[in-house]
């Protein structure tokens, strides 16, 4: 079960290498996003496109709010 | 959408899995910078000035008064304990402007103060609160994060020459 985490422990996390990862679809993802993320919009989540990221390392996921 | 995607990637295999639920609309509106196209520089909080006045509800005015004829502003924001270092980002109670001090000078900030003024967030398109400040003719706005902490004021001075800049 993912942990749920608030700005702060994303802000700690990030100090420890972890992956910040935007699902929002590219055209929002071009328009703002948090420093340092990449872009796999939640449709495109499938074995080829998380190929990049490090397994060994927490993965923190975000879209723009609680929706 | 990003609880699906926290549990779509532990079905992929991974195991250390974060969902930042509030996401980027609670980065960018604690005052947080955002990248891209519609990136920091084109929200107010890369715009604001963080050296106006500050008191506390209990301040006398004519300490009030004599803050702001050293700093050269005509307003003051009243914050709570937490404010009088603009670090500490105390939350804002109230603001007080010139005016509403003269003839007054023993009575206390609260007493003077214009209770909840209208506050924007630092994620706010500029562009739209351009647009708000020439339609209701208002000549600042302060700005405020999610948590109500004072971030500082984005004057409509600034706000239209960094449109301006924007545009070039």
């Amino acid at each position: 079960m993912a942990i749920p985490v608030d700005r702060e422990q994303v802000q700690r996390l990030l100090s420890e290498d972890a992956q910040l990862v935007e699902v929002l679809p590219q055209a929002e993802f071009e328009d703002e996003h948090l420093p340092g993320a990449i872009n796999i919009p939640l449709k495109d989540l499938d074995h080829e496109r998380v190929a990049g990221l490090d397994r060994t390392r927490p993965v923190i996921v975000y879209c723009y709010d609680y929706q | 959408m990003s609880p699906r995607a926290a549990s779509r990637l532990e079905s992929l295999g991974f195991e250390q899995v974060y969902d930042y639920v509030a996401g980027k609309a609670d980065w960018g509106s604690s005052g947080l910078p955002l990248a891209g196209a519609e990136g920091s520089e084109t929200r107010v909080g890369a715009h604001v000035r963080t050296d106006v006045p500050n008191c506390r509800a209990n301040d006398r005015l004519q300490d009030v008064c004599k803050h702001l004829e050293e700093s050269g502003w005509d307003t003051c924001f009243v914050l709570d304990e937490g404010g009088v270092v603009l670090d500490e980002g105390g939350v804002v109670l109230g603001r007080i402007g010139r005016r509403a001090i003269r003839g007054r000078a023993d009575s206390s900030a609260e007493e003077a103060m214009t209770l909840g003024p209208s506050t924007i967030r630092p994620s706010a398109r500029l562009r739209e609160v351009v647009a708000r400040m020439q339609g209701q003719n208002l000549t600042s706005l302060p700005v405020t994060t999610s948590d109500g902490r004072f971030a500082g004021l984005l004057t409509r001075a600034d706000a239209e020459e960094a449109l301006r800049a924007l545009r070039r």
